[in-house]
């Protein structure tokens, strides 16, 4: 128990240390690698909290697909950072207070709430008993019955997030030489040969 | 002393907020703001995950994996959008995105 004390608190601070380098940082692959610490160590949390399936999507498909994502497009734009960061004091004091009025009201809003009484008997009814089953056994359980169309809506989602990003980013460039096969199959030996007749001394 | 849901949640919180200060505090860097977006969508998924181990609901965990799936897409069109517009500007600051005049 001390044990998952200290782990908790370890990897909380760990987490909203590097999220408040991610915002802090002047240059911004050092923000996406921050980002990466802080997803790993949300996972973690997440590991903590008994809901290992979630971490380990956290781990994958996050640092493994969408923080590479980002990686490469900071690293493609050829941008002069330094003069993005120029106005950033300017914001500190608006920011800062704005998010200590967020914080404030979520600690009010977390600190005061119920539990109704007919609600555990409405999340048992859906929620296989959970000291049966692991946890991924349980999720997929539930995912594919009673979730079964959100789970097709996120199917959808993402094969229009796909193409969106393909058409967004696709061009055709016009001094690019490409390979025509209709114009290579039609070709003959008329029109690939020319003869001219070149005068002694003049050249084409 | 034993971790209650309020450990979690106040982590939750703080993310969150720093998500927030991070799109004031860069507010020229569309990249930092994007990220700052991921941050927030993760305090989201905290407090899900939090809420569904202490409350035995696994309902939460099943939307946490919904908000990943919405944040992977978001993520990849923001990017794309940001590459479509860096191509055009030649710059990805926010202040000149105003074409539209919005």
């Amino acid at each position: 128990m001390v044990i998952a004390t200290l782990a908790f608190y370890l990897f909380s601070a760990v987490a909203v240390v590097s999220g408040l380098m991610v915002v802090l940082s002047r240059n911004p692959v050092h923000s996406v690698l921050w980002l990466i610490l802080t997803f790993f160590s949300a996972a973690g949390l997440f590991v903590l909290l008994g809901a290992e399936f979630v971490a380990m999507l956290l781990v994958i498909v996050y640092v493994g697909a969408v923080m590479v994502l980002f990686l490469f497009v900071v690293m493609m734009l050829d941008v002069d950072f330094a003069e993005l960061k120029s106005g950033m004091s300017k914001y500190v004091r608006i920011g800062s207070l704005i998010g200590l009025v967020i914080l404030v009201e979520l600690v009010i809003a977390t600190s005061a709430w119920v539990v109704a009484e007919s609600a555990p008997d409405m999340r048992a009814a859906i929620t296989p008993a959970l000291e049966d089953v692991e946890n991924t056994v349980a999720l997929g359980q539930i995912l594919y019955t009673q979730y079964v169309y959100l789970f097709q809506a996120a199917g959808i989602i993402l094969l229009v997030a796909m193409i969106g990003a393909i058409v967004l980013t696709m061009r055709h460039r016009k001094d690019v030489k490409r390979q025509s096969i209709v114009g290579q199959i039609y070709r003959d030996a008329d029109k690939a040969v020319e003869m001219r007749d070149v005068k002694p001394g003049q050249g084409l | 002393m034993s971790i209650g849901i309020e450990h979690y949640l106040t982590v939750a919180a703080m993310l969150f907020v720093i998500g927030i200060f991070g799109i004031f505090l860069n507010r020229k860097n569309i990249i930092v703001i994007l990220m700052s977006i991921e941050l927030i969508l993760l305090a989201v998924n905290i407090n899900m995950v939090a809420f569904s181990s202490f409350l035995g609901d696994l309902a939460g965990q099943v939307f946490a994996l919904f908000i990943l799936t919405v944040a992977a897409a978001e993520a990849a069109i923001g990017l794309a959008i940001l590459v479509v517009f860096y191509r055009n500007r030649g710059s990805i600051d926010v202040q000149d995105a105003n074409v539209m005049k919005g």
